[in-house]
């Protein structure tokens, strides 16, 4: 069975025209890295899981940051609905500040649109160093403050003279961009260009490095701390889960960035190695094998004997801590299918957690990666720009003479490129065996297909298709936010993750509920033959 | 009640035609409401001699919700209305939103009165956003008077304005009455102008001419026909009072292409030295 043709088969030809480039059946016979089409406009009405350039920016990278108010300059629905929404935790720093739990917003009004919304900017800032007193804002515009062209920057330059603080503006209004990802690159050119380098205070560790792309979500990032700590790392900043402006300012100050997250994160990863000569590498710490192989990589990189023997330790310290749990869950989800559907990496990250637990990921797809998350950073120079992506700003980035290190040996450096991947990311297609399906954002009508006909014993999503495909009794977990639960990341949170699909699995409750359309099925079918016999 | 929205070119005299040309209908015995839909609030000066009233938005933004009509509507000479929709300063905010807020808030208030006769719209410069249409949108405006001169600019920006005007036409009822030619002493004027009438399907419903009276007149914040009742340029204004006043002539308009326009021009603008 066909999938792909069953789902086009039921698009008219435009629709058809669009999603066919879309939507891959891994043959590895007819291709090895087959081309997918991603980052481009989602048709209207096309029910997408997308969400907007705003969400990008504050909700998911600049919104983290706990020691700085982020204000959303506008009216209040955006501001509302983004808080308190993504469970990145944060701990308060030494100070006791963490503006984490609050929600700040503009609320603007209709004469704020006529006049302009710049005067109660200004007031939302002037509050807020007055009740708050922090020492950096962060402001995010909506769409209306786009329109009527509230210059925001200026208001934040002001801030900065008036109050002695760091104040960042974002132009990020939701309509930029086909997705999320317009806002991710705005909040990384912000971050780049105004805080990142401007504070010189040294590393006290020996092996000092940045995680990236990491949020915290569920406290994901604070298992990996432990665990990098463990081994001898000092974590400068991370970026930007339970991370703060302060520890950003910082960031240049580290040797090695690690992206976890490669498209929210990797134009910051690319920005430094150009300013500051940081070298970057790709890890990921979902899944055992990958949590290891990515602690080796590190240790090869900074090339320490202690280092290398320590992680060593902790891996087998860890992996031993937590095997008969493993084994425990493994026995009860061996042999399932799952299908992953989330945002530009966890997709990639979770398919070996999962085969870990003998889960077979059958479907896998991405709401906005670009193509180089499908089939790896070799085709980038190939990706074509369109209207699109040249609207999003391309930051001009200058090496800083004064800053600017360099930490390995060109010979190194090279050896270390093919041995450890350092500066690269390959991709999640090539890791996906035949058969499978990989699908670029994934609407609700393929949803439903796809749980249909694959019959995945869960499917991994997020809130907005969560219960539609619950209330169809397939069993659905939020991968984005992970429901109420998490950590996953990490070797502890492998077990987390083991223990809430089995929770899930074994009180199968949503196959249980027959949904009201049945329901009135079956009632209209007996009514129909009551009236039959009148 | 006939709803008239008057647009033009900036600084063709929208609001000094307006003006004197409802000081003429007011003569008449006709009872008017004038809404200034510039957000310098300068659409009512003549009537009500000199910059008097708070405009519908200021009041809005400093007493909130809670707004009286008489706050806003300033009756003038001839027992005119006036009203000033307002809006923010250059370069901020969204004077388009406000117009749209603005006459939302009139209806609300019950400005528009059964008894009066005429209501006019003197709309900022072009209609650059939806904001500006919103006085020939469905249930407003349903006729169109458009000031221009024998200047090419002028005329192109009346044909810009004829195509908006036809968009609106289709989808509401809102149609074109005519151009209303406020003289620049230009080469062949009233043929031109009467010439690019003809194509767009519409009439030049009267020519205007130059007169220093009407500067006259603006100096000393009041219409002419105020000022001085029994000059020419008076006369001129009640002329133009009585076409509109017996004008049956609306028509969806058919703007012309720019070089169709620019041939008009070389037809009739050009004399022999």
């Amino acid at each position: 069975m066909d999938v792909k043709a069953e789902i086009l088969g039921s698009y008219n030809a435009k629709v058809f025209k669009n999603r066919k480039d879309h939507i891959l059946r891994i043959n590895k016979a007819e291709a090895e890295n087959p081309e997918i089409a991603a980052n481009t406009r989602a048709i209207p009405g096309i029910m997408t899981n997308r969400g907007c350039c705003y969400a990008g920016c504050k909700g998911v990278v600049v919104g983290p940051l706990k020691d700085a108010v982020t204000i959303t300059h506008g009216p209040i629905g955006c501001g509302f609905y983004s808080w308190g929404t993504r469970r990145n935790k944060a701990r308060p720093d030494e100070d006791g500040r963490n503006f984490i739990q609050y929600c700040f917003s503009t609320d603007m009004q209709e004469p704020d649109i006529v006049f302009g919304g710049d005067k109660k900017l200004r007031a939302a800032i002037r509050e807020a160093m007055e009740i708050f007193k922090p020492r950096s804002i962060l402001i995010c515009s909506t769409c209306p403050v786009g329109l009527i062209g509230d210059d925001i920057h200026s208001v934040a330059a002001e801030a900065e003279r008036e109050y002695g603080i760091t104040c960042v503006a974002f132009s990020c209004e939701g309509y930029k961009g086909v997705s999320q990802s317009g806002g991710h690159h705005i909040a990384n050119n912000g971050l780049m260009k105004r805080i990142i380098g401007s504070n010189d205070l040294a590393p006290t560790g020996k092996y000092p490095v940045n995680l990236l792309g990491e949020y915290n979500i569920g406290g994901d990032g604070w298992e990996v701390e432990r665990i990098l700590r463990r081994i001898g790392y000092d974590v400068v900043s991370v970026f930007t889960g339970d991370g703060s402006v302060q520890a950003i300012s910082r960031a240049h100050t580290a040797t090695l960035n690690l992206v976890q997250c490669h498209r929210s994160i990797n134009y910051v990863a690319e920005m430094m190695k150009t300013a500051y000569g940081t070298d970057w590498l790709k890890v990921n710490f979902i899944g055992l094998k990958s949590i290891s192989g990515s602690l080796r990589n590190l240790a090869q990189y900074f090339g320490a004997e202690e280092l290398m023997e320590r992680t060593e330790e902790v891996i087998a310290g860890e992996t031993a801590a937590i095997a008969d749990d493993m084994a425990f869950f493994r026995e009860k989800l061996q042999g399932k299918t799952a299908a992953l559907f989330v945002g530009g990496s966890r997709s990639h990250h979770y398919q070996e957690l999962l085969s870990e637990y003998g889960v077979s990921t059958v479907l896998a797809g991405y709401e906005f990666a670009h193509r180089d998350d499908y089939e790896g950073r070799e085709i980038i120079p190939a990706i074509r720009e369109d209207a699109d992506s040249k609207n999003i700003e391309q930051a001009e980035i200058m090496k800083d003479e004064k800053r600017y290190r360099v930490f390995l040996s060109p010979q190194r450096y090279e050896e270390l490129k093919n041995t450890i991947g350092l500066e690269d990311y390959k991709g999640m297609i090539r890791d996906m065996p035949d058969g499978t399906y990989v699908v670029d954002d994934l609407n609700h009508f393929e949803t439903g297909v796809f749980a249909d006909l694959l019959k995945p014993d869960i499917f991994f999503s997020g809130i907005k298709d969560k219960y539609v495909l619950q209330k169809g009794g397939t069993l659905s977990r939020q991968l984005h936010s992970y429901d109420y639960s998490g950590p996953y990341a990490g070797y502890k949170g492998a077990v987390v993750f083991g223990r809430d699909l089995v929770m899930g699995l074994q009180a199968p409750a949503w196959g249980m509920v027959s949904p009201p359309w049945k329901i009135n099925a079956e009632k209209s079918a007996a009514e129909g033959q009551r009236d039959s016999h009148a | 009640m006939r709803q008239v929205a008057i647009y033009g070119k900036g600084g063709i005299g929208k609001s000094t035609t307006t003006q004197n040309l409802n000081a003429g209908l007011g003569e008449m015995g006709k009872k008017i409401m004038i809404v200034g839909c510039d957000p310098k609030a300068d659409s009512t000066r003549l009537i009500l001699g000199g910059l008097a009233q708070a405009t519908v938005l200021d009041t809005l933004r400093e007493e909130g919700e809670d707004i009286e009509l008489d706050l806003v509507l300033k009756s003038g000479f001839s027992g005119i209305r006036c009203v000033e929709s307002g809006g923010p300063e250059p370069g901020v905010g969204c004077a388009g939103r406000g117009i749209i807020t603005s006459i939302n808030l009139l209806e609300r208030l019950g400005a528009y009165t059964e008894d009066l006769d005429y209501v006019f719209y003197d709309v900022l410069g072009d209609v650059v956003c939806g904001g500006f249409a919103m006085p020939i949108r469905e249930g407003k405006a349903r006729e169109i008077y458009i000031v221009c001169s024998g200047e090419m600019m002028a005329l192109y920006a009346a044909n810009n304005i004829s195509k908006g005007i036809r968009k609106y036409a289709n989808t509401g009822g809102v149609r074109l009455g005519g151009l209303i030619c406020n003289s620049r002493k230009v080469d062949g004027e009233a043929d031109l102008v009467g010439a690019v009438a003809r194509e767009m399907g519409t009439q030049m419903i009267h020519f205007v001419p130059r007169d220093n009276m009407v500067q006259r007149a603006e100096i000393n914040k009041k219409t002419v026909i105020e000022y001085d009742p029994g000059c020419a340029q008076a006369d001129e204004y009640r002329a133009l009072a009585k076409k509109i006043e017996g004008n049956d002539m609306f028509v969806i308009p058919s703007p012309l292409t720019q070089d169709r326009l620019e041939e008009l021009l070389m037809e009739h603008g050009l004399m022999d030295a």
